[in-house]
């Protein structure tokens, strides 16, 4: 197994003139000095994920003079990205993060090399990808990709500095420390599917990834410099709402399937089979397997159904808060998460119709009803943001 | 009583409380006693009898599983938390 230490050498690069002026304030720091400036110049930083963690890290990493950054994003800017994702602006919606990501780095610190990778990140690409650089920031959004980050960082001796956002929390931590723990150590195994939910099923506090994602890149630069003490062993756990700060102690695992002793993890997994749910939204995992079709009504077939004025029941399975944000007349709101408490409140003879968001909540609710016996209960293929797009324009999608 | 923090995914389950009052002398105690008092998030820690691998329980600083797991002795004023596995970015 590779050892990670950052080692850059600084008197392989040279500042100059406008550089020297540019990194002044960290010039005249004797903790940072012209040695440390020409390490962060010399350093090369990958981020995984362009994103609300991205963001942040990536400003600041390039604005402090970082010399080569590596960004990896398949995405492109999206709408509904702008409330965190403060390195995109609207004039970039539908672009891809990673260009939209480079005009804003590169108006910051026109110095830096960056390398831009527009894929998924993936077993097949991780090592390859990895390779070239000293540090890998994690800013990812699901589990799979959190397992095979640590995993490839692991394998090839690269600091890992982790950062999670969920609604008001966050999670800090570097991991792949030859004598610190990984992020299997302390989380062995993911959830169950469906057990916890994305930022994009649950929510996240815009500011959340500015804090954490800035935790980040201070961590990185530390490494860099090799000073101060790294977040290594301990994990910063973040809390917005009591702006409450806690340390934890994370032990090294020495029975570890990847860091331990005697690791049992030699190559890249599958890692959607591993946590069983995809890890983007251009994958084709799970299409084929797990979750069994449900049927399903379109928004237009279910609009002629209104208006022939044909029996049925509507089901809404969204969170209260989210009927604040647009309705469609439903018989009844029950939460997905306690559905199967009040099954007693809906009708087996009627055409049971079960709506949420965008269709997969609902989905794994018709499926459950028919475990129950509910033989008329159908999804509305794309949720309530269908609706609006396609039948009702006066709804506003979220 | 020790307190046991509540972390957000999980707070659905317990009326959006964050910090509950739990008695017991031991890990496994003072699970069973929050579960009694919030049947809802039973199945979210729980796996039947076993707590769910993903699920790490922390006294003070330290995971009950580098320690006695849920034999770890609980004491009276112990602050305790559920650290969840979460993976937004």
């Amino acid at each position: 197994m590779a050892v990670p230490v950052v080692t850059i050498d600084p008197a392989a690069v040279k500042l100059s003139r406008e550089e020297v002026l540019r990194y002044s304030r960290h010039l005249i720091m004797p903790e940072v000095g012209m040695a440390g400036q020409q390490k962060l110049k010399a350093a090369r930083v990958l981020l995984i994920g362009t994103g609300g963690l991205g963001s942040p890290t990536s400003i600041y990493l390039a604005a402090a003079g970082v010399g080569t950054i590596g960004l990896v994003d398949y995405d492109t800017v999206d709408e509904s990205n702008l409330q965190r994702q403060i390195i995109h602006g609207t004039k970039d919606l539908g672009k891809p993060k990673v260009e939209s990501a480079q005009e804003t780095l590169l108006d910051i610190n026109p110095y830096l090399n960056l390398k831009l990778y527009n894929v998924p990140f993936t077993s097949h690409n991780a090592l390859e990808i990895i390779r070239d650089y000293d540090i890998v920031v994690d800013g990812t959004d699901n589990f799979p990709t959190r397992y095979l980050v640590n995993d490839a960082c692991v394998m090839l001796g690269k600091y890992n500095v982790y950062g999670s956002i969920f609604r008001f929390e966050g999670q800090v931590s570097i991991f792949g420390d030859p004598d610190g723990p990984c992020y299997r150590c302390m989380f062995p195994s993911p959830p169950p599917p469906g057990l916890v939910p994305s930022c994009a099923e649950g929510g996240v506090l815009g500011i959340l990834p500015g804090t954490i994602g800035t935790l980040q890149a201070t961590e990185a630069i530390k490494l860099i410099l090799g000073i101060g003490k790294p977040l290594i062993g301990r994990m910063l756990l973040y809390d917005a709402l009591d702006m409450a700060w806690d340390t934890i102690k994370i032990r090294k695992n020495p029975t570890c399937p990847i860091c331990g002793e005697h690791p049992t993890l030699t190559e890249l997994i599958d890692y959607e089979q591993f946590c069983g749910v995809p890890a983007h939204d251009r994958s084709s995992y799970g299409e084929d397997q797990a979750k069994r079709p449900v049927p399903a009504i379109s928004v237009r077939e279910f609009a002629g159904w209104r208006s022939s004025g044909q029996a049925f029941f509507l089901l809404d399975v969204r969170d209260p808060h989210e009927a604040e944000i647009s309705q469609m007349g439903a018989d009844a709101l029950i939460p997905k998460n306690v559905v199967r408490q009040r099954l007693n409140e809906l009708p087996r003879d009627l055409p049971l119709v079960v709506y949420c968001r965008s269709g997969a909540r609902s989905a794994d609710v018709v499926r459950w009803l028919e475990d129950e016996g509910f033989t008329k209960a159908v999804n509305l293929a794309g949720g309530i943001n269908a609706w609006a797009r396609e039948v009702d324009p006066s709804l506003p999608t979220y | 009583m020790a307190n046991i923090k509540i972390p957000t995914p999980l707070r659905a389950y317990t009326s959006g409380q964050s910090v509950i009052a739990v008695s017991g002398g031991t890990v496994a105690e003072v699970l069973e006693d929050l579960t009694a008092q919030y049947p809802d998030l039973r199945p979210h820690i729980y796996d039947g009898d076993q707590l769910r691998s993903f699920v790490n329980v922390f006294i003070g600083e330290e995971n009950a599983r580098d320690q006695h797991g849920m034999a770890t002795p609980v004491a009276e004023d112990a602050q305790l938390r559920i650290i969840p596995s979460i993976a937004g970015g």
